[in-house]
């Protein structure tokens, strides 16, 4: 299953919902206001470094870049493009919008 | 700025911004609101709380999701005699930001002290 959140940690409880839910092997990509939840040196950071022992997290780079924080990613986390979303989608036979 | 203006009297004008840049067209229309506003001659001030301190980060480069990049206009706002631009540290503290990060100089204050310039507002517009 593809896991994606769109909205701040600090907006709405879909990041945490997300967490909680996701099962070993899922991946979950943060999108539009969702990429700030991998800013280094967070709480939210410190959650998906929890959760990434168990899923693959991405962040959809231009929504990074858009938002001014390319370079503050934490570690771990891998950036993709739209294309790389296409895949990903792809590759999930489900994908969970966690609006 | 001159006491008062023909037909009115100046006002305390408290916008409040809360909501992240880009997901939400909020901040957007915020700024245009602010800049229509300016024509008025009002005592504007400007809040940064909550998700809103991420309307001023530096660097935003929006090429990439086809957006126009309205970053720089919190620039211009002094240019309109809005000078005014108030940021809570807590919110600022909760994210990982420090107030060397924002694209414009702004009065950092703690959230006792944003509550008193709400307080002395008297019209406030959320977003």
């Amino acid at each position: 299953m593809l896991h994606t959140v769109n909205k701040t940690p600090y907006e709405r409880n879909s990041f945490d919902s997300c967490l909680a839910h996701a099962r070993k092997g899922d991946a979950v990509l943060l999108i539009e206001d969702g990429v700030y939840a991998a800013m280094k040196g967070t709480a939210p950071a410190k959650k998906l470094e929890q959760a990434a022992k168990a899923v693959a997290i991405y962040v959809l780079q231009p929504d990074v870049e858009a938002r001014g924080i390319a370079g503050r990613i934490m570690d771990g986390v891998k950036l993709v493009d739209y294309a790389g979303f296409v895949d990903l989608a792809a590759e999930h036979p489900t994908v969970q919008a966690w609006l | 700025m001159s006491e008062e203006m023909e037909g009115g009297t100046v006002k305390k004008f408290l916008y409040v911004n809360r909501k992240a840049p880009y997901g939400t067209i909020y901040a957007l229309e915020s700024l245009e609101v602010v800049l229509i506003g300016a024509a008025f001659e009002q005592d504007v001030s400007l809040a940064f709380i909550d998700d809103g301190v991420y309307e001023l980060m530096k660097g935003q480069n929006t090429k990439g999701i086809d957006m126009k990049n309205f970053s720089p206009t919190y620039r211009a706002l002094e240019g309109y005699d809005v000078e005014k631009l108030y940021v809570e540290k807590e919110s600022l503290d909760a994210r990982g930001l420090a107030e060397a990060d924002l694209i414009v100089p702004v009065k950092v204050i703690s959230a006792r002290e944003m509550t008193d310039l709400m307080a002395e507002s008297e019209v406030v517009l959320s977003f």
